[in-house]
């Protein structure tokens, strides 16, 4: 398995399932947002959703991720960069959502929780 | 005997090295995140100026995702037929990639182009700002694969499939997979999230 002719880069059938999804999950967020299927919220948790498929298509297809000499290590990691990832974005627009709602009039504010959270407090 | 181990040894040298590229583009995805972060927290920032729904051109930037998802599938065609010693294939399959690369190279500069020349550059808003620093960074990165892609035919025309190629054909393509995987959160994030009027 791992000598260097060994077929751990994967084979061409892999390479083209990989695209082939790939381009399908490519045009179907296309579609919804230029045909306007979806709105709103339930659109955006769709393109979220087809993106994150395409995300671990490529990383089983194309790049092989659990495959390999080094793949529990290489598994390892991935979740440690997808962690802090989700940390940075995640944590990056909560603070500055709070510290849009602490720079607001008492009418923006109230305004804002009647938009964001449908109620008045 | 000593030829079984040197082989073993080249392997371990690949692995390594496969290995320290695989941290490098781990810790590129945390600078993309930032970049990302940044651009989600600026997007409706436009200052009175134009949103992405104004400025984007749907079709055109769907072009350029099929460009560059075809040129990643190439660049792993061109890396399977390295590991059959098929040089012609291999170089044939790094050519496709080196156009499709430099035709979506030529698309962004084109876009940027138009935008500044409607004043709509990086210095018009917070959210252009935040556009330009990620789109550009990731065809920065495309550039320098480019660049890379031109010393590596090169190389395999020159030496042929030596462990030295063989091991930088595929730290390219890794790398180019990667920058591919980068651009599908481009496009839907930034593109069609930006059409949408939320």
């Amino acid at each position: 398995m791992n000598h260097p002719t060994g077929n751990d880069h994967g084979t061409t059938s892999s390479y083209v399932i990989g695209f082939v999804i790939s381009i399908g999950l490519t045009l179907n967020s296309y579609y919804l947002v230029v045909n306007k299927v979806l709105a709103g919220n339930t659109l955006l948790l769709a393109l979220g959703g087809l993106a994150a498929v395409q995300l671990f298509v490529q990383l089983y297809f194309f790049l092989h991720l659990g495959k390999g000499p080094n793949a529990r290590l290489n598994k390892l990691l991935f979740s440690l960069m997808f962690i802090i990832v989700v940390i940075v974005v995640g944590g990056s627009l909560w603070i500055m959502k709070h510290l849009n709602y602490h720079n607001m009039t008492p009418a923006q504010t109230s305004h804002s929780i009647i938009r964001d959270e449908g109620y008045q407090k | 005997m000593s030829h079984k181990l040197s082989a073993e040894q080249v392997q371990f040298d690949t692995d390594k090295t496969i290995f320290g590229f695989w941290v490098y583009i781990l810790t590129d995805c945390v600078l993309f995140a930032s970049l990302f972060a940044t651009y989600a927290v600026l997007r409706n920032g436009t200052a009175g100026g134009p949103s992405g729904a104004e400025l984007f051109n749907m079709p055109y930037v769907l072009v350029e995702t099929l460009l560059l998802l075809t040129s990643s599938f190439t660049s792993g065609m061109a890396l399977l037929a390295a590991t059959k010693r098929n040089k012609s294939a291999t170089l044939m399959w790094l050519g496709i990639t080196f156009a499709l690369g430099t035709i979506f190279v030529g698309m962004e500069l084109h876009e940027f182009s138009n935008l500044v020349q409607d004043g709509n550059s990086w210095r018009r808003s917070g959210f252009l700002s935040a556009f330009f620093t990620l789109v550009g960074a990731h065809g920065l990165h495309i550039t320098a694969g480019l660049l890379w892609l031109v010393a590596l035919v090169q190389q395999v025309v020159q030496k042929g499939f030596t462990s030295g190629t063989l091991k930088r054909l595929q730290l390219f393509s890794l790398f180019w997979h990667f920058l591919d995987i980068v651009w599908i959160f481009i496009f839907t994030i930034v593109y069609l999230i930006g059409v949408v009027k939320v």
